[in-house]
């Protein structure tokens, strides 16, 4: 069931344009813009040795795009909420959980698909895995990861508002913790107080982990840094969707 | 009466007026709008502030470079927004009624567009009173109302893209094309640095992307003195955008009609 549910949220998704388009085109541009209109920040003296600044953003750009895929994931179920399809789910005999775990697969496998993109586009362009295949698969492990942990707080949105406005509402936040992380420029050269939130912020942790084995050999202290911080995200999202999910099931 | 100027201009004010009212009965839809381009100013200045560092920046704070980004992200967005709101009334099918309505053409589309050019007072607003308290250089009366001016009239320019796009695909699901247009529009120009230190590919579009130079005239106030020199390039861009985009509004318009 949970399989069956996370292959019609995978299709919904490349279906409508309107959650697909935040997953791949908006990073994907971002992406682009930021190379070509900060590419010269490599030239800084305390900019970290890269091979160009495009490997430098791609993990901005997965970061970017597996949040949004939980963004996506939430107004998706949001929606699903207000046409009746999860009540008729909770009324059927199978486990409670399923139509949220339907949901974060698929947010596993979108994110997953994307870092395929990323990466794909990346080698394109001129950039290198200097880690080479072994480092690829963890960033893709990763991306996955990051997409699940991402979906909880998106399922947990979802449960907890029935809104697909609201749901839709929170893109601009995405960005704001974004910026105030490492994922698009070191943090030693972000600008105050940035860079102080930067330091505390779980997406840095994340940024670094996707980051390391693009830019330099595959660090182990690095990926558990990154595997650290999915795991706050992730247990964050899960109490708060366990609550959720407890509050649709009264209401049902 | 149902010719005549005064008809037309009161068809056009009315039209404004419903789109306006829309942003007091659903402020929640227009709240991510209004807040986006100072978001995206002030991570962005934090970001990439240290850019100014870099031999050939033409000013010491990014924030005063990139506020003037956030104009032309706010009438992006406010355009896309109408399009959006367009595809919706088509959806709806309030659309039809007012094709059905003695209304021409020419004033639903002026009534849709126009409204934007209005609401993006909105974002620009909350922009310079974030940017000022956080210290961009004030651009002087000349420089703010030319901004001012440049992205009232990108927003109708942008109104106009998004109207196409509604007319041609009569669903809102056209909104991320809406968007994705807007977004190239506006960042693929010298928004980030200036033209001399943009690398690659991104030079060359910049150069070509005539809102580019919407964006110089807007940026002039703030970085330096407002000059002729800066200013007419940008009219002329507006001017021509403006002409293609509303000649294809206009033609998507008769076809709906057809």
């Amino acid at each position: 069931m949970v399989a069956a549910l996370g292959r019609r949220s995978v299709r919904q998704a490349f279906r409508r344009p309107q959650f697909l388009a935040p997953i791949i085109v908006f990073p994907s541009l971002f992406l682009a813009v930021n190379t070509g209109g900060a590419g010269r920040a490599v030239d800084l003296p305390q900019f970290p040795p890269v091979h160009g600044f495009l490997d430098f953003q791609l993990a901005g750009a997965m970061l970017q795009s597996t949040m949004l895929a939980g963004v996506s994931a939430a107004i998706a179920l949001a929606l699903d909420i207000q046409i009746g399809f999860v009540d008729r789910l909770v009324a059927a005999p199978i486990a409670r959980a399923s139509f949220v775990l339907g949901r974060l697969v698929a947010t596993g496998v979108l994110g997953v698909l994307s870092g395929l993109w990323f990466i794909t586009i990346g080698l394109v362009f001129g950039a290198e895995i200097h880690s080479g295949v072994p480092g690829a698969l963890v960033v893709l492990a990763l991306v996955g990861l990051n997409a699940i942990a991402w979906g909880t707080i998106g399922a947990a949105l979802a449960l907890n508002t029935g809104s697909p406005a609201v749901a839709q509402g929170i893109f601009p936040i995405v960005f704001v913790i974004l910026f105030l992380s490492s994922a698009f420029f070191p943090e030693n050269l972000l600008l105050e107080p940035a860079k102080t939130i930067a330091e505390w912020n779980p997406m840095s942790l994340i940024a670094n982990g996707l980051r390391e084995p693009i830019i330099s050999d595959l660090s182990w202290g690095k990926t558990l840094e990154g595997l650290g911080g999915i795991a706050i995200v992730a247990a964050i999202g899960t109490v708060l969707c366990a609550r959720g999910i407890n509050k649709k099931l009264r209401s049902a | 009466m149902t010719t005549g100027i005064a008809f037309e201009l009161r068809s056009t004010w009315a039209l404004m007026r419903r789109a306006i009212n829309e942003i007091a009965r659903v402020p929640g839809a227009v709240i991510p709008a209004v807040l986006a381009p100072t978001i995206f100013m002030c991570g962005l200045a934090a970001v990439f502030g240290n850019l100014t560092q870099l031999p050939g920046f033409t000013t010491d704070t990014y924030l005063t470079f990139i506020l003037p980004v956030g104009f032309l992200q706010g009438a992006g967005f406010t355009g896309a927004a109408t399009g959006v709101n367009l595809a919706r009334d088509i959806e709806l099918g309030w659309f039809d009624r007012l094709l059905a309505s003695p209304a021409p053409r020419g004033v639903l589309l002026a009534g849709t567009v126009l409204s934007a050019s209005l609401r993006v007072l909105m974002p620009i607003t909350l922009l310079m009173v974030v940017g000022l308290s956080l210290g961009v250089t004030f651009p002087g009366v000349d420089g703010l109302v030319i901004a001012v001016l440049f992205a009232s009239a990108f927003a109708a320019v942008a109104a106009c893209y998004g109207a196409i796009l509604a007319l041609k695909f009569k669903t809102q699901a056209a909104a991320p094309l809406m968007q994705a247009g807007m977004f190239i529009a506006v960042l693929f120009t010298t928004a980030y640095a200036p033209q001399e230190l943009l690398t690659g590919w991104l030079q060359d579009v910049a150069r070509l992307n005539p809102v580019t130079q919407i964006l110089e005239a807007i940026r002039q106030g703030f970085v330096g003195e407002v000059t002729w020199a800066d200013t007419w390039p940008g009219l002329l861009a507006l001017a021509g955008l403006g002409a293609v985009m509303v000649t294809l509004a206009m033609r998507g318009l008769r076809r709906s009609g057809e």
